[in-house]
């Protein structure tokens, strides 16, 4: 199911916890599956819990809780905008109509290309570079004005 | 002890009790939905928020330590206020869909509603709506917008089932009960879910829409199935048994009930129900009236009785019987002057008849279990034969207790093992040798004679360290290790590893009566046994409640010998097409809840229960249909009115459990396993839902993944051998007889074995449960 | 870096923008000193409990709580492993300093970490970094790569026979997490659903262990205390409220960002810092302490001095020290209706009030927002805030009520209008000129 590489991954997270605990591995393993896969299929989900030694629905129910998780499949691009309060004040809303507009998406969609999909996202902790968007959960962009999300759009392929 | 006031009323409760186990002691009532006495505390649902002098908001009564001195307030202003807040929370997105609601009349959301509930909503929004699941064939999800999210079902799969099939996914008002990708619940205590819920969101498949509680009578019951004794209630419309629930009992079931126990009552229906009486007539089975059957039977028996001997007759009775139709079949059978009867037709070696110093029991009381230190299992598949026994020990193994098995199967037990041993069933005395043998090291006894060329597996060690130690401890023989060719054996090793360790010993037991029928003596006298009344054919065979093609040691054989006989009396509740070919006589017996009637549990508990309704058609219950019989075979002593006259001559009037249960037994050990006789060796699990006639009729049992077609299970290396693929069939052949099963590799079976299910259509052709088989690609 | 300024500062003396972060920087800046004297003076866990008391340091997640009388909770004879766990799970809207502070000084969350467990006795323990900010949780796994192979991590750390193994768990999107039994729920594999309390963690925490938590910048701030003296810590902020914090200023100011400041220090004195109101607007309101805290009219904020006390007797709470600014270009309305979405949106599901009434708060908001309110909205919005707070498992509920209860109490006013005008008092293209998207000064 995964790679030897994305195993290899998971076993150094199942050291980091004690004997009989390996389930506590299960969000990174779940966050290593997805950064292979690009989202999680139940497949990848039973396997990381089989893997950990855990109830497939006590996966599931993890994957399904924690919003960075993807259960359906999204382009190759993510971006999450934040709409939270902070943002909002300093352009996170405009942000995310400017991106709908110019990606002629909403939220939750992915472009016909598969190239990006849209969400939404919550506060993300980096209110201070309002407005903030992070790409395929790894990168973490501030001061989100037209010129950047242009410029962050070209780059993007 | 701290003391605690709540409402006014004092009382001493012991150091970690919570308010809600205080308020149980007052008997104050405070409004819960998540809270439940055998989960574990939760405190999510805030129904049960009283107030607690001090404290400045109101406290969950399920989740709050009692403090010493602490006055509690359960209906103040303020708690009842939060309840009520509670309350509002809890129906704004519920569905109100009361009047086509399953739950409703005994729904606790309704009942609450009524006291904590508004007359009218302040919620003028739209309701969230959350998606009907399917779940397979007992537990209904279809209108999961009621759900309260209390997750009763979760903690139920998690803490007493023993698996996580259920789980909340998602968030916030998004959270929802479901299972992994819409798989179904399949665990074998499922339907216990269904009376936790305390709405309408888990339902009974089966019940559905067929009766609103209150049209329902509630009456007392025990399962006929396994020894557990299972209390029930059963409830009846029109004459009908439309649902079956637990009866509490803490000393048995406490709240559970097996889904075996909860859906076969579905089979009292069923289109395969004898309603009439029928003898063959020129070949063909006729239908007639019960007093021709009986008089026709009786000539038939005296006439076999009197060319050929009494010896040629020969009765077997399946242990699901009720203890007083044991009795009569074997006080008919005796009169007639025929010693060969008995109840025990799984069982292979009866080495053990006439060494045994009492009636083969549990060894303790089931409540006792839960105080058990270490115990080890022999010879069973404990969670599908006796799964509320299983879930004694599960909770045992939670509390740290060492729980071990030596069986024929590495099947999950879903027990945290703390030792485990699989061997061909051949080994399986072995095996426990290896135990008794590591135990007498430990004690720095001698070696028990016989036991010299025994060596111990680490694992044997380890359980043998286990049983070695302090505290209260068990050995436990399963249904297999009364079944397998060394049964005897296995007793015998069994006693020795009680006598070294200070461990009990004690037989599980496999069905509703399998002390009774040890208690009702319905065994060989100067006889022959359940294998040799086969072995030997007989002229003649009363077969009671036995399906022989499902229910022998070796089908094969059994149902050969029935077709050479001269007359085959089968009294049974149901017709079956094997039975119309080799019967001459059926008599329609009333089923379980249909009769009354006695069974005494493993612990030797007995329970006395009444027939609930009438019998389907013209059945007959079993006592009356035997004294009967024995009033027109002018035997002495059949002069019964009613089933407790019957009873009360082998068991003293009002006892609560029978006397001379006694597990020791004479044998001289000797478990050295004979040869291989060639092939592979059978491992026959008796499934689930088809131990029993009344199981393996039920149609929604038959619909779950406990009763998928038998697969043969290879041990790997066998299927590496055979050069199997997953699609493979293989064909498996033991005597004369054969099956043509879907194979498949299985780590879990020992080395040359092959793992072929009894009791079931596709396998009744084939021979000795625990035999040589052949197996050969299809 | 939105390190943006300090006065009098501790923490944050000498970080270079963040690029001096590795443990070669931070020893230069006199990091592992305080940890390297514990063994060589031999002082005991006892010693170092009554210090860091001493010092008045309270919990900077939100809270408050002493931190010195938190450790000194954990059981002493308890021998079957403890855990000392750091949140930095940064989720309440307006707070962002804990992830400048790993970005910026990893090692001193180390060592106070470190320090943390000699002090209660714990052998293991992780420091939980929300899955938003990788770069700076893969930051934090190297700095402990240099920590371990220094010897401040591990095995006989600096030979005083004391082991301690730290390790870094990422979260994946949930606020809730940030709730400290949710969190320790959420390390060993599972939803993040909060616990229960009583047992607190110090009895019954990670892995049913005694485990003791801390804000990143507790624990960064630990070894700055045992380096100047708990009495100089105490003195450099004011009595019940020691030492400096760091405040992130977001909103409608020109350079939003982090501040540290002793605690104390007037609100237009921070204000002033982060450059003043944008576009020289209007302040309007603040929200002083994260989302959560209920937001202060311009007049009552203005008045006040930015620590556990006054913003206290304000009404409000200093919370994490998140200071959202709102100019007079913002409808209160959206505000709160963005504020309950959040809180319906990331309440975890678990327990009836908290589960149905944040969603319930939120569809109405939203109506209101949309011009579908109802004359008898706002009382109904008291009557469910009512119903909530103190009544869930954890405190989300009450993070949820208090904005609905703050924005209603200082501006019902625009919410009437928005109920009988069905739209906003500020007019549309006022409030689009107040997040400068379009312009970065307006």
């Amino acid at each position: 199911m995964l790679t030897k590489e994305s195993i290899q991954k998971i076993d150094r997270e199942i050291a980091k916890y004690p004997a009989g605990r390996k389930q506590s591995a299960v969000m990174a393993a779940l966050a290593i599956a997805q950064e292979e896969l690009g989202w999680l299929p139940s497949e990848a989900i039973e396997f990381v819990a089989n893997y950990l030694d855990m109830p497939p629905i006590a996966a599931y129910e993890v994957a399904s809780f924690y919003n960075m998780y993807d259960l359906k499949p999204v382009g190759r691009h993510k971006l999450t905008v934040c709409t939270n309060l902070p943002c909002m004040l300093s352009g996170g809303v405009d942000a995310a109509e400017y991106l709908k507009k110019k990606l002629g998406i909403g939220f939750n969609e992915t472009t016909p290309d598969g190239r990006f999909t849209l969400k939404e996202g919550e506060c993300m902790g980096a209110c201070g570079d309002a407005p903030v968007m992070l790409v395929s959960n790894r990168r973490m962009c501030g001061g989100m004005r037209p010129d950047e999300i242009d410029k962050l759009l070209e780059e993007l392929e | 002890m701290l003391d605690i006031e709540i409402d006014g009323k004092q009382v001493q409760v012991p150091p970690g009790s919570t308010i809600m186990d205080a308020a149980r002691a007052v008997g104050a009532y405070i409004p819960h939905f998540c809270y439940h006495k055998k989960l574990s505390i939760a405190a999510n649902c805030r129904m049960c928020l009283v107030q607690v002098e001090k404290a400045p908001k109101p406290l969950p009564a399920c989740a709050t330590p009692v403090t010493n001195g602490m006055k509690v307030f359960t209906h103040s202003e303020l708690a009842v206020a939060a309840q009520k807040g509670v309350m509002e929370f809890l129906l704004i997105n519920h569905p109100l869909d009361c009047p086509i609601c399953d739950q409703g009349g005994e729904c606790q959301l309704q009942d609450l509603a009524v006291g904590y509930g508004g007359t009218a909503s302040r919620f003028r929004e739209a309701k969230h709506v959350v998606m009907h699941k399917d779940v397979g064939p007992l537990i209904s999800m279809r209108e999961m917008s009621r759900c309260i999210h209390c997750t009763r079902c979760v903690r139920f799969g998690q803490e007493i089932a023993g698996v996580m099939e259920l789980g909340m996914a998602n968030r916030n008002v998004h959270s929802e009960i479901q299972t992994f990708v819409g798989r179904s619940v399949d665990s074998e205590l499922s339907g216990n879910m269904i009376d936790l819920c305390p709405v309408g969101a888990l339902t009974s498949k089966p019940f559905r829409y067929l009766a609103r509680s209150w049209e329902l009578s509630r009456r007392k019951s025990v399962s006929p199935h396994d020894s557990l004794g299972t209390n029930l209630t059963v409830q009846v419309k029109n004459d009908r048994v439309l649902r079956v629930l637990p009866r509490e009992n803490e000393e048995i079931n406490e709240c559970w009930i097996s889904d075996k126990d909860r859906f076969s009552y579905e089979a009292l229906n069923s289109e395969e129900r004898l309603q009439k009486p029928m003898i063959r007539v020129d070949g063909a089975l006729r239908e007639v009236e019960w007093n021709v059957a009986l008089d026709y039977l009786a000539h038939a028996l005296k006439d076999i009785a009197r060319d050929h001997g009494a010896e040629s007759i020969a009765a077997l009775a399946s242990p699901h019987s009720t203890a007083e139709e044991l009795y009569l079949m074997r006080k008919i059978v005796r009169g007639m002057g025929s010693g060969n009867v008995d109840f025990r037709p799984r069982r292979r070696d009866f080495s053990s008849d006439g060494k045994r110093a009492g009636t083969p029991w549990l060894g303790m009381r089931i409540a006792e279990i839960g105080e058990l230190d270490a115990a080890v299992v022999v010879g069973s598949f404990l969670r599908k034969d006796h799964p509320l026994f299983a879930q004694r020990l599960r909770q045992v193994a939670k509390k740290g207790g060492k729980i071990s098995v030596i069986s024929v199967s590495g099947d999950d037990s879903l027990i945290d093992l703390s030792a485990q041993i699989t061997v061909a069933p051949r080994n399986l005395a072995g095996a426990l040798a290896g135990v008794v043998k590591a135990a007498a090291a430990l004690r720095g006894a001698a070696v028990p004679a016989g036991l010299e060329a025994v060596e111990p597996c680490e694992q044997a060690k380890a359980i043998a360290g286990s049983l070695a130690e302090g505290g209260k401890k068990a050995i436990f023989l399963g249904n297999v290790a009364e079944q397998v060719e060394q049964a005897g054996q296995l007793h015998a090793l069994g006693a020795e590893l009680a006598r070294l360790t200070g461990a009990s010993l004690g037989f599980i037991g496999e069905a509703a009566n399998s002390v009774g029928g040890y208690v009702a003596d319905a065994l060989p006298t100067d006889g022959l046994d359940a294998r040799q009344m086969f072995v030997q054919a007989r002229r003649a065979y009363l077969l009671m409640g036995v399906e022989a093609e499902f229910d022998c040691a070796n089908p094969q054989e059994a149902v050969a010998a029935l077709r050479q006989a001269d007359l085959v009396v089968m009294m049974t509740p149901f017709r079956s097409a094997a039975a119309m070919e080799y019967a001459d006589v059926l008599l329609p017996l009333a089923a379980f809840a249909e009769t009354s009637g006695t069974y005494i549990s493993a612990e030797g508990r007995v329970q006395s229960v009444n027939g609930v309704c009438r019998p389907r058609g013209d059945a007959r219950p079993g006592w009356k249909v035997l004294r009967v019989l024995g009033n027109v075979l002018a035997l002495p002593g059949f002069e019964y009115a009613s089933s407790e006259e019957v009873r009360d001559e082998f068991i003293p009037a009002g006892a609560s459990f029978v006397e001379n249960l006694d597990n020791g037994i004479a044998l001289p050990l000797a478990p050295v396993a004979p040869a291989p006789a060639g092939g592979l060796e059978r491992i026959a699990d008796v499934p689930i839902y088809f131990a029993d006639a009344l199981a393996r009729r039920a149609p929604a049992l038959r619909r779950t993944r406990d009763a998928a077609e038998p697969v043969a299970y290879l041990h790997p290396a066998t299927f590496e051998r055979l050069a199997l693929d997953a699609e493979a069939r293989v064909r498996v052949r033991q005597g004369q007889g054969e099956a043509v099963l879907a194979a498949r590799a299985d780590a879990k079976v020992p080395p040359d074995c092959v793992r072929v299910a009894a009791a079931h259509a596709a396998t009744a052709a084939l021979g000795e449960m625990f035999g040589s088989i052949n197996v050969e690609r299809a | 870096m939105a390190i943006l300024g300090a006065l009098n500062p501790i923490l944050t003396v000498g970080w270079d923008g963040g690029a001096a972060w590795r443990l070669q920087d931070y020893v230069k800046r006199g990091g592992y000193k305080a940890l390297g004297r514990i063994f060589e003076e031999r002082i005991s866990p006892d010693q170092l409990i009554g210090e860091i008391k001493k010092s008045g340091l309270r919990g900077r997640g939100g809270a408050g709580f002493p931190t010195g009388l938190k450790w000194s909770f954990m059981p002493k004879d308890f021998k079957d492993g403890k855990y000392i766990v750091c949140n930095t799970d940064e989720g309440e809207p307006g707070t962002f300093k804990d992830r400048d502070i790993l970005r910026g000084n990893p090692h001193a969350v180390i060592e106070g970490m470190v320090i943390a467990a000699y002090a209660v006795g714990a052998a293991r323990g992780y420091n939980y970094i929300h899955g938003e900010i990788w770069d700076i949780y893969k930051r934090f796994e190297e700095a402990l790569d240099e920590a371990r192979a220094a010897g401040f991590v591990g095995k006989n750390i600096l030979g005083s026979g004391f082991d301690f193994e730290l390790f870094a768990h990422h979260g994946y999107g949930a606020y809730i997490c940030g709730e400290e039994s949710a969190l320790l729920e959420s390390i060993e594999g599972k939803k993040g659903q909060p616990r229960f309390k009583p047992p607190f963690p110090a009895s019954v925490g990670l892995y049913g262990k005694p485990t003791t938590i801390n804000n990143t910048e507790t624990f960064a701030a630990v070894p700055f205390v045992l380096n100047m003296g708990a009495e100089a810590y105490l003195e450099a902020g004011k009595p019940n409220n020691a030492g400096t914090k760091l405040f992130s200023v977001s909103g409608h100011v020109n350079r939003p960002g982090n501040y540290e400041i002793p605690l104390g220090t007037p609100f237009p004195v921070l204000l002033e810092m982060a450059g003043g109101m944008r576009g020289g607007r209007k302040l309007k309101a603040c929200i002083p302490g994260g989302s959560s805290a209920p937001v202060l009219p311009a007049e009552v904020i203005m008045a006040c001095t930015m620590d556990y006390d006054a913003i206290g007797k304000a009404g409000s709470m200093l919370g994490s020290g998140a200071v959202i600014v709102m100019d007079e270009t913002t409808c209160m309305v959206k505000a709160l209706e963005r504020l309950s979405y959040f809180y319906h949106e990331e309440s975890c599901g678990q327990c009836t009030p908290c589960r149905e009434g944040t969603g319930w708060l939120y569809a109405i908001v939203h109506r209101i927002e949309h011009g579908a309110g109802r004359p008898e909205d706002l009382d109904l919005l008291r009557g469910i805030t009512a119903n909530i707070m103190g009544r869930t498992v954890c405190a989300l509920g009450d993070a949820a009520s208090m904005p609905v209860q703050g924005f209603l109490k200082h501006f019902r006013d625009e919410f009437e209008y928005h109920i009988e005008n069905g739209k906003c008092l500020v007019p549309p293209e006022v409030q689009r000129a107040g997040s400068t998207f379009f312009k970065a000064t307006v």
